[in-house]
């Protein structure tokens, strides 16, 4: 290939996470030719998941990170997830600076499937609680679609990803096509019955609903209870972008995976108002090459999909591609969390749990169901958690060291039970992502500057967030509890949404119902950019669900000669 | 205090581990007395029961390996100063080495650590702790960690099953079961 012969594809993806890899599946499977973009390495399925199977005892360090990767991962040494084994999987931040206007965490994956290999996997449907509340409350702009809309696109999604859960009945948490569920424990079950009848069915416990399959799916083995899923999983049984959708899209013969390839920009033709293609650097090479396409879907995760909005048209547009909105990368929002509560669970001595479930429980959310409830905030929260024996990382302050100690810590210790809460963010114009110019990667190519932070209602829902756990374990009869706020900071949900928001109106928004940009209606934003509100569940199904559906549209839309 | 700066003579896990240039700049790294040192430390912490303890279990390199490639400059000489107090203290009061001394001694010596540090620290409030005090609370968490992540650890002092294949949420269990080895992250 040369930089002067541009190759030519029915459709271009930016991106190969969750949503990039949905889009190419879907419109490799409907027959276009597609070239799949990738900024980052090849990543293969199994082959190349080097930590999966390793014994504890064959990490050098033990879990514990190196002064090498503490010095590359500056916002995520402090989180939980960056371990040893994990730490391959997430992108050194020093290659891929942003500037932080105020505090923020973008925690980021360059590699072929994105943070579809890491993710959390909790899988949950929107509802019209969700869908209508910009406009009931006057908050941002209103969502264009509704649950209808996306339904059955949610089953569409779980069908294919593999969703295990529990039917529930719940209006603000529609159910699915779910997998058997996974098991709760003896703690949980019975804390799940005593708040349930302590608030009268109005707060409820359930099991997590999760991308990890409980029974065999295509090619996939159901889920082996390793609980190590964020090394890559050799039974592939829980959903990425690498065990359902890459194998899916090339089965079809129509895709072209391209890695190290970093869009600079989508071509633009003005008079056309369509875009022609992409512009990308090889980030091995530093060559400059153009693809030409008919469509392109924009799926490389919500702040970079404004990137590349914002450095695309700018001979038209100087704030770039969707910008004559004025609410390109506004608006932007993640999930706010680390607040909760923890206590010990008596009765349940003799108890234990066999396997390492790679799911927790969920209390779906229950604050401002009704409206006329008033807490001081607007929307809600939920809460994931679970119970487990304590294991030797508890200590035994009161014991002395040697023998005894040893036996101990060599026995479970008591019944642990936790609550943290996940909270909406509200869309806030200010809450914003800019291009900075003057400063640059390792590419040459302009950083973000990120100006993004809680404001006084996540702050007020905070309180409740923290004081409502804590009343729920003791109403459930859980002993010695202890509550905190261990504070957020912006992007720590890994949840980053916005920045390009769907909308009923070009004047206000950058994209429409369909997720196709207003001033390039064959360019489509379909990942977490294009989120008009947050809700207080995990997004992810939310964007296979409209990148499925978006899809869906494009090609209809390309059959008909309006694309 | 044998924390000899640069010196390379370690065993054959440490040097699987590698060497890293930049790593440590200050070149910290550890012989085989500081090892020998750090396993004797270890053990009388986790000692042989019905089970291996921490030092067949080579906890003392683990804690060396995990000190240089893993903590920071500060940290990493609070931990040697606070090592050299340790054997220091030791040597003083019973006029040998930790290495050569007594069990009973040794563990009357760290069981006077362990009860004096505090329950409830902040990172704040360690700061301002003795360095043989900070140097002990590593000491103790980097045992568990090394020892309980070994391969003795695991499948001795824990039961161990890589691919469990499903799960029981209401397993019996009585007193004495082993507890089972759970993913640390």
């Amino acid at each position: 290939m040369t930089a002067t012969q541009p190759q030519a594809f029915d459709a271009i993806v930016i991106g190969s996470g969750i949503s990039g890899g949905w889009a190419a599946k879907e419109l490799t499977e409907k027959g276009l030719k597609v070239l799949l973009l990738e900024r980052g390495h090849n990543i293969e399925h199994i082959k190349d998941y080097v930590n999966a199977l390793k014994a504890p005892w064959q990490f050098d360090h033990r879990t514990e990170i190196t002064r090498e990767v503490q010095a590359t991962h500056p916002a995520a040494k402090t989180e939980y997830f960056l371990t040893e084994g994990s730490s391959p999987f997430w992108s050194s931040e020093i290659d891929t600076p942003y500037e932080q206007a105020k505090p923020f965490s973008w925690l980021r994956s360059y590699h072929v499937g994105g943070r579809s290999l890491m993710w959390g996997r909790q899988s949950y449907r929107w509802s019209d609680l969700d869908f209508t509340a910009n406009a009931r409350e006057g908050i941002a702009v209103d969502w264009p679609i509704r649950y209808a809309e996306i339904a059955p696109w949610y089953d569409h999604a779980e069908r294919f990803a593999g969703i295990s859960g529990s039917i529930e009945g719940l209006p603000q948490l529609p159910d699915g096509q779910f997998m058997p569920a996974m098991e709760m424990n003896c703690v949980e079950k019975d804390v799940a019955a005593r708040i349930r009848k302590h608030y009268n069915d109005r707060r409820r416990m359930i099991i997590g609903r999760t991308a990890n399959i409980t029974q065999p799916l295509e090619n996939r083995v159901n889920c082996q209870y390793r609980n190590k899923c964020w090394l890559g999983c050799p039974f592939g049984a829980y959903f990425s972008t690498q065990s359902s959708t890459l194998p899916a899209a090339m089965q079809t013969g129509n895709l072209t995976l391209r890695p190290f390839s970093i869009v600079t920009r989508v071509l633009y033709d003005r008079d056309r108002r369509r875009a022609t293609g992409v512009e990308v650097l090889d980030a091995e090479t530093n060559q400059t090459y153009e693809f030409k396409s008919k469509i392109v879907f924009v799926c490389a995760s919500a702040l970079n999909s404004s990137w590349v909005l914002m450095n695309s048209a700018n001979e038209v547009w100087p704030d770039g591609l969707g910008s004559s909105s004025g609410a390109l990368g506004r608006y932007v929002m993640d999930h706010h969390f680390r607040v909760g509560a923890w206590g010990l669970a008596e009765g349940f001595e003799d108890r234990i749990v066999n396997g390492r479930r790679p799911n927790g429980i969920y209390i779906p959310r229950y604050r401002n169901l009704a409206s006329g409830e008033d807490r001081g905030y607007l929307r809600g929260f939920g809460y994931q958690g679970g119970a487990n024996r304590l294991g030797w990382q508890r200590d035994v302050a009161e014991l002395d060291l040697g023998a005894a100690f040893k036996d101990a810590l060599c026995e479970p210790g008591e019944w642990k039970i936790g609550l943290t809460g996940f909270g909406e963010i509200l869309p806030h114009k200010d809450n914003r992502i800019t291009l900075n110019r003057e400063k640059t990667d390792k590419w040459g190519l302009p950083i973000l500057k990120l100006d993004c932070e809680m404001r006084s209602n996540e702050l007020a829902m905070r309180k409740d967030m923290e004081a409502d756990a804590a009343e729920m374990l003791a109403a459930a009869g859980i002993k010695k509890i202890q509550s905190r706020d261990e504070g957020y900071t912006f992007g720590m949900g890994i949840h980053e949404m916005g920045g390009a928001r769907m909308g009923r109106d070009p004047k206000t928004s950058v994209l429409n119902a369909h997720n196709q940009v207003w001033d390039a209606p064959n360019v489509f934003v379909t990942d977490g950019a294009c989120m008009t509100s947050s809700s207080c569940v995990n997004p992810s199904l939310t964007y296979m669900a409209l990148t499925a559906r978006a899809a869906n549209f494009a090609v209809e839309e390309l059959k008909r000669g309006n694309l | 205090m044998a924390v000899a700066m640069g010196a390379a003579f370690v065993g054959p896990r440490l040097l699987s581990a590698g060497f890293r240039n930049g790593v440590s700049p200050g070149g910290l790294d550890f012989s085989r007395g500081d090892i020998a040192l750090l396993d004797e430390i270890a053990d009388t912490i986790l000692p042989d029961t019905k089970v291996p303890g921490a030092k067949a279990a080579k906890t003392g390199e683990c804690i060396a390996v995990i000190v240089r490639d893993c903590f920071e400059d500060d940290e990493q000489a609070v931990f040697t100063a606070g090592l050299a107090d340790i054997a220091g203290a030791y040597e003083k009061r019973f006029g040998t080495s930790f290495v050569q001394g007594k069990p009973a001694e040794r563990l009357m010596f760290l069981n006077e650590y362990n009860r004096a540090l505090p329950r409830k620290s902040t990172r704040a409030s360690r700061k301002n702790e003795p360095k043989d005090w900070r140097c002990f609370r590593h000491l103790k968490e980097l045992t568990l960690l090394g020892y309980f992540t070994s391969e003795i650890g695991c499948t001795q002092a824990l039961r161990f099953v890589e691919v469990p294949g499903g799960y029981d949420g209401n397993a019996p269990y009585k007193p004495g079961d082993r507890n089972w080895f759970v993913e640390v992250r």
